[in-house]
């Protein structure tokens, strides 16, 4: 059940695949129910505070995580939010203009679910940015270990 | 993350290529040559030549000398370094996921 990442070297693409022990339509809920969101998503150690947060589609997000070190400020909208697929924009505010678009399939695998989570950059350049910042937290990126890189 | 940015920077941009990642794959079953290296491609051994130099001076290959045989080998150290790192993204991305997988089974007993 562990979280496979890949992210070809010279492409702005990274990919993302892990199981869930759960139905599509609760994967679902711990993404759009901004009481659940935050108990999960971002880095350790981190608090997180969501300024704006509307997971429907055309709607918003703004959120922060901070930590005694300091702060992070995320903020998208989301295309759409559908029972199989979540469709947003993702942008780090410490790197502004960067915007990411994320496409992630729910995949039902019959009480349990598949995320196959696809993100593009605007460029090869901002996404290795994006992956030595680690502004990404969750959802990030990196070559699928030796082998991926060597394909 | 105690790793030289520099480095990192130039070992990315050394496999953004794919006869280069093919040339690292090849290297990775053992040493050759650079005729070795350039007999399975359909590119001349010029321009492998210039591949291999990009690979040196990404620092993830190095030429020894044995006798009149030059052999390019790799630096499993400055993969490693490439992959550890990249590995410490997924981990964190996974503990992420973990805090998930539990509220899920919050969300089993909420009905």
């Amino acid at each position: 059940m562990s979280t496979t990442i890949t992210a070809q070297p010279g492409t702005p693409f990274i990919e993302i695949s892990r199981e869930f022990a759960a139905s599509p339509d609760k994967v679902l809920r711990a993404h759009t129910d901004p009481e659940l969101v935050v108990r999960w998503l971002g880095p350790r150690g981190m608090e997180m505070e969501l300024l704006e947060f509307d997971a429907r589609s055309g709607g918003a997000y703004h959120y922060v995580h901070r930590d005694d070190r300091g702060e992070y400020r995320f903020r998208g909208v989301y295309h759409t939010v559908s029972a199989d697929r979540i469709v947003q924009t993702f942008e780090f505010e410490g790197n502004p203009g960067e915007v990411c678009l994320e496409s992630m399939p729910l995949i039902d695998l019959g009480g349990r679910t598949r995320i196959e989570g696809r993100s593009v950059f605007p460029s090869v350049e901002a996404r290795d940015a994006a992956v030595k910042s680690g502004m990404n937290n969750g959802i990030t990126q990196s070559y699928e270990r030796l082998d991926a890189v060597l394909a | 993350m105690a790793l030289d940015e520099e480095a990192l920077d130039r070992a990315f941009t050394a496999l953004g290529d794919p006869v280069r990642r093919a040339l690292v794959a090849r290297l990775s079953r053992g040493e050759a040559t650079v005729n070795e290296l350039a007999e399975p491609f359909e590119i001349t051994k010029q321009a492998i030549s210039r591949h291999i130099q990009v690979l040196e001076q990404a620092g993830l290959i190095t030429r020894s000398r044995d006798g009149q045989r030059r052999p390019c080998h790799l630096v499993p150290a400055a993969l490693e370094a490439l992959t550890g790192w990249i590995d410490t993204y997924r981990l964190a991305t996974e503990r992420s996921y973990r805090r998930l997988d539990a509220v899920l089974e919050t969300l089993e007993e909420e009905k």
